[in-house]
């Protein structure tokens, strides 16, 4: 009889995470209405869920996709893989007005640069206090810093170990969940609420993946915005860290 | 119909990510350069044409309000597969750095926005201004 359900599940893997996924936002809403009174946002706390459940997969299988590797969740892995993720990121622009992107311009593009420098410099500035000296090593961990994307794709463009390689990968990926979490405790003190400061800390902060959960944690309005400079900063990551900020780092260490 | 609206977004979807791929090629960079953010473009523009021909329903509409609406569900399953063990793994360094990026990023805001404003300022009194000076410091 176990086993039958278990087929039954397994065979349709997307319609089960549906369902799984659906279940989970609804527990998490009723927390957050019963336990907080609506002041940590639903989505915050079903994100939060989602980390453990990914946590939970990732300690029993010990695979690299979280819960997905159980069999019988796999279908989450298809619901909230790439493809699905940007389709529905797309479909949030509908909202979106076109002349707010236009005027906050300048300074989305100023964001961008300032995100992945900045990012870049504070991971090198942390690897140097714990003890890592040689260039390659210090560039991998610094673009680990920019996202868990930048920092394997310079790694393995420059030769970096893949000790280090997992090292950058782990920062990027600590970077964009603590995205996840704190974006809603900091979006009052730094005035999170409109489009235009929205496109800029998708340029600051960019992890594509950590903020467009950590606005849909704040306000799903304000997704698009966010997402319209997040998906450039990963780019431009891939293209200063393995070149330019690599020779800096070589020229100073 | 709904599925013209599913279309229209599968369509922008699909140019854009091309465009991104040629882009990440032409700079000779292995990641999807922008490509989201030139679909979500291409989708405001059509939509923005399509409505002042009053060609888009209401029914169409739905099509690509639907899966605005099943974003954040997308975002949770998204999270549940995120390799939290392997960043667990990383140990101190890993959540130190993590951590600290994102503090500083989220306090950096409110100046960069602030650059943006008097750039705007800026930008109104000097007909053709290239980039402020105070930006490029």
């Amino acid at each position: 009889m176990m086993n039958m359900i278990k087929e039954g599940l397994e065979n349709n893997g997307l319609i089960t995470a549906f369902a799984i996924i659906g279940i989970v936002m609804y527990i998490a809403y009723f927390l957050s209405d019963k336990l907080t009174k609506g002041r940590v946002h639903g989505s915050a706390i079903a994100i939060m869920f989602g980390l453990i459940l990914a946590y939970i997969g990732g300690v029993n299988t010990g695979g690299e996709k979280g819960i997905s590797d159980i069999q019988l969740f796999s279908g989450i892995g298809l619901m909230g893989g790439g493809m699905l993720r940007d389709f529905a990121i797309i479909a949030t622009a509908f909202g979106a007005n076109f002349s707010e992107v236009k005027k906050t311009g300048i300074s989305g593009i100023t964001a961008l640069f300032f995100g992945v420098f900045y990012s870049f410099v504070i991971g090198v500035i942390i690897a140097l206090c714990f003890g890592y000296r040689d260039p390659v090593a210090l560039t991998t961990i610094g673009g680990g810093a920019v996202t868990y994307i930048v920092g394997p794709v310079s790694g393995t463009a420059i030769g970096a170990s893949s000790d280090i390689i997992a090292l950058s990968i782990a920062v990027g990926l600590i970077k964009s969940i603590s995205v996840m979490i704190l974006t809603p405790v900091f979006a009052k003190k730094i005035k999170l609420n409109n489009p235009r400061t929205a496109m800029i800390y998708g340029g600051v902060i960019g992890t594509t993946s950590g903020v467009a959960a950590g606005l849909a944690a704040t306000d799903v309005k304000l997704v698009p915005y966010g997402a319209m400079t997040a998906t450039f900063y990963t780019g431009l990551g891939c293209l200063l860290v393995p070149s330019i900020l690599f020779l800096l780092t070589e020229i100073i260490f | 119909m709904i599925i013209f609206g599913v279309a229209l977004l599968s369509i922008c979807m699909l140019i854009g990510v091309i465009v991104g791929d040629a882009l990440g090629g032409l700079m000779g960079v292995e990641a999807n350069v922008g490509g989201v953010g030139v679909s979500m473009l291409l989708l405001v523009l059509a939509v923005d044409y399509l409505k002042k021909k009053n060609k888009l329903q209401v029914k169409s509409e739905e099509g690509i309000a639907f899966w605005g609406g099943i974003y954040i569900p997308i975002v949770v399953a998204m999270s549940a597969q995120q390799n939290v063990v392997a960043a667990l793994d990383g140990g101190g360094m890993a959540l130190l750095a993590g951590v600290v990026v994102v503090v500083v990023g989220f306090l950096s805001i409110p100046f960069i926005s602030r650059i943006g404003e008097k750039a705007k300022v800026k930008e109104q009194e000097i007909e053709l201004s290239i980039l402020p000076k105070e930006q490029i410091k």
